[in-house]
């Protein structure tokens, strides 16, 4: 016998202004199976919660149904309440008579009406719930960490640092990211491989890491807490046990090929280690620029190495790994040069990309950190830097802003202006982007103390005439179209995802945007999570941005990941789809359509033959209660727990007989 | 009712300015965020009063006289080098040419007044016989515009190698063209 | 190929020899070219400076007219007459209200759906396709050429579709099929002034300037045109650049379709060359080109 209590909440005068709370009191007590039905002021205070309690105890209710706002803003409240009762929790229904009634209707017979009805819908549907239990789920505690720029060693380091065994995969030969490129920093100048090579360091000496550099992630099953992971060591042909990082393959190596690192200003061997500083300091060879594999020639890398480390039948390897949560820090890349016809197509030597002229700075670089001309060595004299190539352009498909270029280009006017006193330089820009600590009074140093000159005003167009690049903006604060004769030019090109990201994306089942970057789950409230439980974001791979945000952000989701593996289980609610095993006939459209990939097949005897079948099992574990399997389920052997079809059809007719009450009425 | 041409100058900004000017060329005006790329690549800009991104900013202002007794329009080659280096994809000639529209009806036609004089005396031609009749384009134009001797060194060269056509063109629907052009005029007066 | 042909104004009288050498050319490639009755002025600059519904209307008239003749689309050797055509067929389709109004204005509808193609095109396509095949009687060898593109060709991208609005090839291609040179330059784009030549010729005569001197410091022999407007400024007005500009030009300026018709083995004469203000020849012929 259904022993129901109603609980109208006046909300202060968000609903009751609106609607008669008293007459939905009373028309509810009046309902089949309501033996209390009041109303209050504020329902979720702590005298309001204290009355539900009491209430429940007094009258032994089975069900209950608080009529007030979206279950999105107190369910949790009156379920916990419910908790310290012995009703189960998920006898507890909220009737939203707020954001789907007061708050957007004016007329107070219609709203009342209405407040009515959905209360008397959740009533029938309460009815009908059944006491259900919480979901435990085991966790692995143990974390993915993919990508190992600064962002993901940060992640990592915090998460070996808090005693988590973590893995962390990188697809180039070394970990170090983009920030292992950079000269100088902003806004303090400092030597970016300084500050972070002891973190490389950190990281590849602590026992709870384990770094598969040259690595990939293959293959991701699983749900959060439960990952199944497999990396992909991509064949080094190279045994790092053996190899003692001596060289000589690397000077012996005849096959050179543009460095990737030095973004094409320099070479590197097929063998090759990217940079100096490279953890681990050991070298891969690359198959497809080596003599050996593309001809079946050469072969002075085995000859040559003392220790015998060269291994030509090397493979990949694919290691399987359970993790509880994977932290993505794919990072980001830049356009280049060729994007813009106006600007050479990137078929002019002296006009290079942020990147490029950053590798030029650098004092590992191709040039030694001398700044000069690609096409005749020279010093340039004249430098022009160009902000936003290819960021806020609509006609090229990118309207946003790349967020880093204004600073990084102050920094590199000044970099310049440090190593050629005499020379000048021209920044032409539209606005300029300096809102971090420090940041304002770093781009006001290259004005004063570097006397570097600002010109507001796109480029429209560079031209090289001999060896002179012409180029030719304007100033609009002056209202003067102004051309540059430049050695040099160096274009501020977009951020973009990371080449392969939204392949990548697509394996862990996150979204990207238009653009590449990683969607998070809320743009303001949730910046470091995604859509999928488990899988977390750190830095550029999520939008364009600096190195203290990324670690921000990277030290964010290292906490979000440590949260998740706190505890031992954990708990999911219990509002997930269940199949009933007498009726599913093993057609597995319910697999079809997940879209979290809950459904699982299970061996069964079929009674009648004796053979074997499969049925489908939905894990709770993974099911999210999205309803999808239920309409295509033919049989009609899948159900939602809190939400079954029984309840749903139960409010709808009771709302259609009060409608042909109404027409009678009429 | 633009909200910039409150903003501007409460005397002399006109609201609807910039309404007018996006309704008649079709294109957003107010999106121009002021980079100054068309400007950098205009190759006539060195003649103008006013660079064209300057133009852009005084229609988003309601300025209206001041654009309208500017140069910058009549200058304005239509060579469309703007528009297509444009990063919020304004037409930018077609906003030139809404301004050389207005510019006209409003009599905004002197500095200079070679261009406005041109385009009537081409339109004018065309409506008597149909195609260019383009010695007495020449003629007419160098009359109304004072400049009588212009291009006229070029004529012997131009007659003795027969490059140009010294009686008119004969187009057999002429009259047709002159109710087309009757006709577009009165649509546009609606 | 059977095209209707629009000539445009200026190929009746100051570009007479353009109109010359197109339809030599296209008889000898098998081109049929049928000029397009009655047709009348597209408006050109001027159309659009005074009004946008008589500049869309005017095309609009000749377009019509194509489309009752049983051809693929229609040819165009003026850039000028080429961007008026293609901007009313882009115009019509994409407004319905101005769609209307030109249907008011014409007494008839029009869709905008005849196809435009520039006399440049046509060629290019019948090159890739082997047209020139056994048929080059004169290899334009040594003959180094700018091509010289303007704006109305390429630009606005989205309206002509012509090759690459900042780097095209597509002249560069034609001569280069003719076994003669295309040089690397700088000004393939520039504005030559356009119809300022009538109005504010000192700008004329400064970026038309700039146009042949970038042309001769990369090293050309001759530049190649596609537009009589252009010719006219880089041609006709070549001595007044001069004495303007004070430079030493005498840099003769031919239509592609010319460069096509001498590779072919026609005649000067044939080809209109001796019309010009700069005298080919003597260039060409130091060049080694067998004229």
């Amino acid at each position: 016998m259904a022993r129901i209590g109603v609980f109208v909440c006046h909300c202060g005068s968000n609903i009751a202004a609106t609607v008669d709370v008293r007459a939905v009191a009373e028309a509810a007590s009046r309902f089949p199976g309501v033996v209390h039905s009041v109303e209050y002021r504020y329902m979720c205070s702590d005298p309001g919660q204290k009355m539900i309690a009491e209430t429940i105890r007094e009258k032994d209710l089975t069900g209950v149904v608080v009529a007030a706002c979206s279950p999105r803003m107190h369910e949790p409240t009156f379920r916990r309440l419910a908790e310290k009762t012995e009703l189960n929790p998920f006898l507890v229904e909220m009737a939203n008579i707020r954001e789907h009634c007061s708050w957007v209707h004016d007329d107070r017979g219609e709203a009342t009406a209405k407040a009515i009805e959905t209360v008397r819908m959740l009533v029938e549907k309460v009815r009908r719930n059944s006491p259900l239990e919480q979901i435990r789920v085991p966790v692995t505690r143990r974390a993915l960490v993919v990508g190992g720029g600064i962002a993901g060693i940060q992640a990592a380091l915090d998460l070996v640092n808090a005693g988590v065994e973590t893995i962390l995969i990188e697809r180039s030969p070394s970990i170090g990211g983009k920030m292992a490129m950079l000269d100088e920093t902003f806004p303090t100048l400092d030597c970016s491989q300084c500050i972070l090579t002891p973190k490389m360091v950190e990281l590849s000496q602590h026992p709870l890491a384990r770094l598969y550099t040259y690595a990939e992630l293959d293959g991701v099953e699983g749900y959060v807490g439960n990952f199944k992971v497999k990396v992909r060591q991509k064949a080094r042909s190279v045994d790092h046990d053996k190899c003692t990082g001596c060289g000589l393959c690397i000077e012996k190596c005849p096959s050179r090929v543009p460095s990737e690192f030095e973004r094409g200003l320099a070479d590197r061997k097929s063998i090759y280690v990217p940079f100096p500083q490279a953890v681990p300091d050991k070298p891969v060879l690359d198959r497809e620029t080596c003599i050996w594999f593309t001809q079946g020639k050469c072969g002075a890398c085995r000859e040559i190495c003392p220790v015998e480390a060269i291994d030509y039948e090397d493979a990949d390897e694919i290691s399987e790994h359970e993790v509880g949560a994977i932290v993505v820090a794919t990072g980001y890349d830049i356009i280049g040069r060729s994007l813009y016809g106006e600007y050479g197509y990137g078929k002019l030597v002296d006009v290079l990309d942020g990147l490029q002229f950053e590798r030029m700075c650098s004092a590992s670089g191709p040039t030694s950190g001398r700044i000069v001309r690609p096409s005749d060595g020279e010093v340039p004299k004249t430098v022009v830097f160009i902000q936003c190539v290819g960021s806020r352009d609509d006609s090229k498909g990118r309207p946003y802003c790349s967020k880093i270029c204004c600073m990084y280009t102050a920094k590199h006017s000044m970099l310049y202006k440090h190593k050629v006193e005499d020379g000048k330089a021209y920044v032409f820009y539209i606005d300029v982007r300096a809102g971090g600590k420090g940041y304002e009074e770093f781009v006001n140093r290259a004005v004063d103390e570097d006397r570097v000159v600002y010109l507001r005003g796109r480029v429209s167009r560079i031209y090289e005439r001999d060896g002179t690049l012409f180029v030719k903006g304007a100033d609009t604060l002056s209202g003067h179209q102004i051309e540059i004769r430049a050695d040099l030019v160096v274009l501020a090109s977009a951020v973009t995802a990371a080449e392969g990201a939204r392949e990548l994306g697509q394996k862990l089942r996150i979204i990207s945007d238009r653009y590449g970057f990683f969607t998070e789950a809320h743009p303001k409230l949730r910046p470091v999570e995604t859509n999928t439980a488990g899988v977390f974001l750190a830095g550029a791979c999520q939008a364009p941005r600096d190195i203290p945000d990324s670690v921000s952000q990277a030290s964010a989701a290292a906490s979000k990941v440590l949260g998740l593996l706190s505890a031992d289980e954990l708990v999911r609610e219990p509002l997930v789809a269940r199949v009933n095993e007498d009726l599913c006939t093993g057609c597995f459209a319910c697999e079809a359509v997940c879209p979290y990939g809950a459904a699982e097949r299970v061996k069964r005897e079929d009674p009648r033959t004796g053979a074997e079948i499969e049925k489908a099992y939905m894990n709770p574990g993974v099911c999210e209660g999205c309803g999808a399997c239920l309409p295509v389920c033919r049989p009609g052997a899948v159900d939602l727990m809190g939400f079954s079809e029984n309840q749903i059809y139960s409010e709808i007719n009771v709302l259609t007989e009060s409608f042909k009450v109404e027409d009678e009425a009429k | 009712m633009s909200d910039y041409g409150e903003a501007a100058n409460q005397k002399t900004g006109d609201p609807d300015f910039l309404d007018e000017i996006e309704a008649h060329s079709g294109t957003s005006v107010r999106t121009c965020y002021q980079c100054g790329k068309c400007s950098a690549g205009c190759p006539v800009a060195y003649a103008m009063d006013l660079l064209p991104s300057q133009v852009m900013r005084l229609c988003q202002l309601g300025l209206k006289e001041e654009v309208l007794s500017s140069s910058t329009f009549w200058i304005c080659a239509s060579c469309e080098a703007c528009a297509t280096r444009c990063p919020r994809e304004i037409e930018i000639v077609g906003v030139m040419d809404a301004l050389r529209h207005l510019a006209c009806r409003e009599g905004y036609v002197d500095r200079p007044r070679e261009v406005p004089i041109f385009v009537n005396t081409f339109i004018k031609n065309l409506g008597w016989f149909g195609r260019l009749y383009e010695a007495a384009l020449v003629g007419v134009y160098n009359l109304k515009s004072g400049h009588l001797t212009k291009d006229l060194d070029k004529a012997p060269e131009m007659i003795f190698k027969g490059r140009i056509r010294l009686w008119p063109p004969k187009v057999r629907g002429r009259g047709e063209v002159r109710k087309v052009i009757r006709r577009v005029r009165e649509i546009e007066r609606e | 190929m059977r095209f209707a042909f629009y000539p445009g104004c200026a190929l009746d009288s100051s570009a007479k020899e353009y109109r010359e050498s197109t339809e030599v050319v296209a008889g000898d490639l098998g081109i049929d070219l049928k000029e397009i009755p009655e047709w009348i002025c597209c408006g050109s600059t001027p159309a659009h400076m005074a009004s946008r519904l008589l500049s869309i209307t005017l095309p609009a008239y000749n377009l019509v007219r194509a489309r009752a003749m049983d051809v693929e689309g229609v040819v165009v050797p003026c850039a000028s007459c080429y961007s008026r055509l293609k901007t009313a067929n882009y115009r019509i389709a994409r407004d319905p209200d101005l769609k209307e109004k030109v249907k008011r204005a014409l007494g008839e509808p029009y869709e905008g759906d005849v196809p435009v193609y520039h006399v440049l095109e046509v060629l290019d396509r019948v090159i890739c396709e082997g047209g020139l095949e056994g048929k080059i009687r004169v290899p334009l060898e040594g003959l180094r050429v700018a091509s010289y593109y303007g704006c109305l060709l390429v630009r606005p991208p989205d309206i002509t579709g012509f090759d690459d609005a900042e780097d095209p090839q597509l002249l560069d291609r034609v001569a280069g099929a003719l076994g003669a040179q295309p040089v690397e330059w700088r000004h393939k784009v520039e504005c030559c002034g356009a119809a300022l030549a009538f109005t504010q010729d000192d700008i004329v005569l400064k970026l038309s300037g700039e146009i042949l001197e970038d042309a001769q410091y990369a090293g050309a022999h001759v530049v190649s045109v596609g537009c009589p407007l252009c010719h006219s400024n880089l041609d006709l007005r070549q001595r007044n650049i001069e004495k303007y500009t004070g430079l030493n030009l005498g840099m003769p300026v031919l239509y592609v379709t010319q460069l096509v018709g001498l590779a072919l083995g026609r005649t000067p004469a044939e080809l209109g060359l001796k019309k010009h203000s700069i005298n080919p020849l003597p260039v060409l012929k130091r060049a080694g080109v067998k004229v």
